[in-house]
């Protein structure tokens, strides 16, 4: 006997049923049973069974998408947060296709349900549709022509999509049918790193296509901040990702992937001493900074810039974290911690040192 | 970290050793240390030469905060 | 210059009376040998001998080095005359944590995937250091005890008849088919310091590289190991003893290649000096007449500096690269992997995230100075559950990310 799999499903106006552009300002409803192409899901597995289909106007979610979600979020409420037995395995949505305001739709839906209740939401559409480039990194979209003809290959990559993630079984871009999401996991190759690097340089000097195990990021840019108008009256903050902690590292920061930053007073120090401070970093040589620590957060020399007035005035903690294989999303928390601590405090002006 | 900083608003200086690396992921105003295990400093200097010297990379610091600047900068 | 490289098959590991091999299992005089690698270092202290063998329940940690057994049997240098090899087995020094990143091997569950040592017979030499010594001496005594160990043990090698004879030449004697391509190998050894530093033929990294070397010296073990950065990607001097690079390279040498030579170079910690050391090392590629190139990282975050100024120096002096590197994408891989990137690193082998975490479950035994477990870096302050097992990054396993191009570990998108 099969198991048996309970959805809830999302459609817009058009494909629930409801009308066309005219009702595309339709709030959201919530009826039982699958409708249009749910009724597809339903053929496409045996055993699969959709519980309720939720039905939305493009423009009502689209034009003020956050408000819309928290109101189908409630709607959805009773189904997801009651019994065990009744309680739905998975999320599916759309396909959207190539229509931009049903992707967002779709896309806003999965996102929002599988963070609020933890089960898997997947939805599907034409990898050219503007939602992708929002969604495809926190959402699984199943990868769809640009138009209706494609509904039946899209449901047969949709719902199989699906309830591989409702099994916790792995899943590939190319074996799956989705849309890459830019993670980067760890899988087994047929052959060694050494020999898939001659293989490689053979391809490129034989001017044949190959493929980079890595393609080049592309870092997003900040635009410069207007300089400050005059040190002299301005508060400076310090930082730095090159491990200086209290001696004992009480907050414990890793020496490699720092899952924390720490905030350290030095409201009434003139400088940091081997006796008071030390390197927790385990990226370099700790000789050097354990000797005498202002060499990698310079206290010293900017408390006596200070005292001349060449500052304004010192920020009275320094934050610190270890930059060694941290990854950037965490560096990025920290960053948006320490920013909001020292926006606070008034702080114009920020150093911020590496090793 | 000197991104998310300089996003909410404040002038930020990134001082590190390996400008490439900042120039990579996107500081603005880089100015360039001695060497990885010590930024600010250089052990084979004596005591106030050491010290001199980390003034003068903290003055040049001071004065890229005061900078404008239209792109990514490095103060040599 | 031709070096002979004979390797006596070893099966098992035991302790015994005499230090030999009997039939294909090497015996180890357990007092003789610690008496042995005492004698003429009265900075250990402490010595203790273990074996651990695959698919023991034993975990390894703190691990410094890994050296693979070597004795010069016949020949005055470096890079000739014959060296018998026991195969299958290495030493494994290990030590008080002095900075944070030595590693682990386990020799069975999950994490034996991880490590080549998982798979060798290994004898583990723990050794306990005079306490006064500063850091550096520290770490000295280790490198050496395990060295020591390790041509200790290759005596019983010497006298015997090696199963088979691997041949190398100096490439430049051999004749190159003039239509092949010329691949050369760029090298680059860590050179940062306490815990971050490699020697060649005994000499520290840090000077005199960029430079060439003779395949022969290469390949009867010039470069030592003296580094504990991150235990996943750092190349254990049984890494720089059997790199699988000058390997693939020499056996495609004369066929659909010709293998132009191997130049080292170094990954200096001021921004000048890696400017310098990358514009050596391409001036070098290019004296090799090399059309293409392969490189290989040792570390990661500012060598990764390094690796992209190689790469955009010599493709723009027109030499093809294919570089190899590991990746730190988080534990979720969503984060950029590398410090550094350069538009022109178009060809990347990728050998990992070693941000994964992995769940090594409890060993019956545990070998090396355990106070030290949850310092080591990969690992977390939680990271050892109650039940012995072990919750840690890749990066916390020797070798696991190994940017020689040890392993089939890849990392991809999904």
């Amino acid at each position: 006997m099969s198991t048996s799999y309970k959805v809830v499903h999302c459609l817009n106006q058009f494909f629930g049923g409801l009308g066309g552009e005219e009702q595309a300002g339709a709030a959201p409803t919530l009826v039982q049973g699958p409708k249009g192409p749910g009724l597809l899901i339903e053929n496409s597995v045996p055993g699969l069974r959709v519980m309720s289909t939720l039905i939305f106007g493009d423009n009502y979610l689209a034009e003020n998408t956050e408000k819309a979600v928290q109101e189908i979020l409630n709607l959805l409420a009773p189904c997801f947060e009651g019994d065990d037995a009744g309680r739905p395995d998975l999320l599916l949505a759309g396909p959207a296709f190539n229509a931009g305001r049903y992707g967002i739709g779709c896309g806003a839906l999965c996102q929002a349900v599988q963070e609020r209740w933890g089960i898997p939401a997947v939805t599907a559409m034409f990898p050219e549709n503007p939602a992708v480039a929002l969604y495809r990194k926190t959402v699984f979209i199943a990868e769809t022509s640009d138009d209706v003809r494609g509904m039946a290959e899209a449901i047969q990559r949709m719902t199989p999509l699906g309830l591989k993630l409702v099994r916790r079984e792995s899943c590939l871009p190319e074996e799956d049918h989705y849309i890459a999401q830019g993670r980067r996991k760890n899988v087994r190759a047929a052959k060694t790193g050494a020999q898939r690097a001659l293989e490689m340089l053979v391809q490129r000097l034989q001017g044949e296509p190959f493929e980079s195990e890595y393609p080049m990021p592309v870092f997003d840019r900040v635009r410069p901040a207007p300089p400050v108008a005059d040190m002299r009256r301005a508060r400076l903050a310090l930082v730095t990702s090159g491990g200086i902690v209290p001696r004992g590292n009480p907050d414990k920061i890793e020496a490699a992937n720092a899952q924390r930053f720490g905030s350290y007073p030095i409201k009434n120090l003139q400088r940091l001493s081997s006796q008071s401070h030390q390197t927790v970093h385990g990226g370099y040589d700790p000789t050097c900074a354990n000797g005498d620590p202002n060499r990698v957060l310079p206290l010293d020399a900017v408390r006596e810039l200070e005292s001349e007035g060449a500052i304004g005035s010192l920020h009275d903690w320094y934050y610190a974290t270890v930059g060694n294989a941290t990854s950037v999303e965490s560096a990025q928390r920290y960053g948006q911690a320490i920013a909001k601590i020292l926006l606070a405090d008034g702080v114009q002006a920020v150093l911020l040192t590496s090793t | 970290m000197v991104k998310e900083i300089e996003r909410a608003g404040m002038t930020v200086v990134h001082a590190c050793s390996i400008v490439p690396i900042s120039l990579t992921v996107g500081g603005n105003r880089i100015v360039p240390t001695i060497a990885i295990p010590h930024p600010f400093g250089d052990p084979h200097l004596a005591g106030p030469e050491e010290k001199a010297l980390r003034r003068s990379l903290v003055e040049k610091a001071l004065q890229a905060l005061e900078t404008p600047i239209g792109g990514q900068t490095v103060f040599e | 210059m031709v070096l002979e490289l004979g390797y006596i098959e070893i099966k098992d590991l035991v302790f015994g009376q005499e230090t030999r091999v009997h039939g294909s299992t090497l015996v180890v005089d357990q007092d003789a040998f610690k008496e042995a690698l005492r004698s003429g270092d009265d900075r250990i202290q402490g010595l203790n001998l273990a074996l651990a063998k695959p698919g023991q329940s034993t975990r390894i940690i703190c691990v410094k080095d890994v050296i693979e057994p070597r004795c010069k049997v016949d020949g005055h240098s470096v890079g000739e005359g014959r060296t018998h090899i026991l195969r299958n087995v290495a030493v494994v020094s290990c030590g008080k944590i002095v900075g944070f990143q030595e590693g682990l091997i386990d020799m069975s569950g999950a994490g034996a995937e991880h490590s080549p040592f998982s798979r060798t017979l290994n004898l583990v030499v723990e050794v306990e250091v005079a306490p006064e010594l500063p850091p550096h001496a520290h770490e000295e005594v280790v490198r050496h005890a395990g060295l020591k160990a390790a041509g200790l043990l290759a005596e019983a090698a010497r006298t015997l008849r090696p199963a088979e004879v691997e041949r190398y030449h100096c490439l430049d004697t051999l004749e190159g088919g003039p239509k092949l391509p010329r691949v050369a190998y760029l090298y680059m050894l860590l050179s940062q310091g306490l815990l971050h530093d490699s020697y060649v033929l005994g000499r520290n990294a840090r000077e005199g590289l960029p430079c060439i070397i003779p395949l022969p010296l290469l390949m009867d073990g010039a470069i030592t190991s003296g580094n504990c950065v991150s235990a996943c990607d750092k190349n254990t001097t049984y890494h720089h003893q059997n790199n699988p690079l000058v390997r693939e390279l020499y056996q495609h040498h004369l066929q659909e290649l010709n293998f132009a030579g191997v130049v080292l170079t170094n990954e200096p910690v001021r921004l000048a000096a890696k400017e310098a050391s990358a514009r050596k090392a391409v001036e070098l590629v290019k004296t090799l007449k090399a059309d293409a190139v392969i490189i290989s990282k040792e570390g990661f975050g500012n060598p990764d500096t390094d690796q992209m100024l190689l790469i955009r120096g010599l493709e723009e002096a027109g030499v093809l690269t294919v570089s190899i590197t590991d990746e730190y994408a988080g534990d979720n891989g969503a984060s950029q992997s590398l410090a550094d990137a350069t538009p022109q690193a178009r060809a990347m082998i990728s050998v990992g995230n070693a941000n994964e975490r992995i769940l090594l479950p409890p060993m019956e035994r545990l070998l090396g100075p355990l106070e030290d477990l949850t310092r080591l870096a990969g690992a977390y302050p939680h990271s050892l559950h109650q039940d012995g097992s072990l919750e840690v990054e890749l990066q916390a396993i020797i070798g696991s990310t190994n940017q020689l191009g040890f392993h089939t570990l890849r990392c991809r998108e999904v």
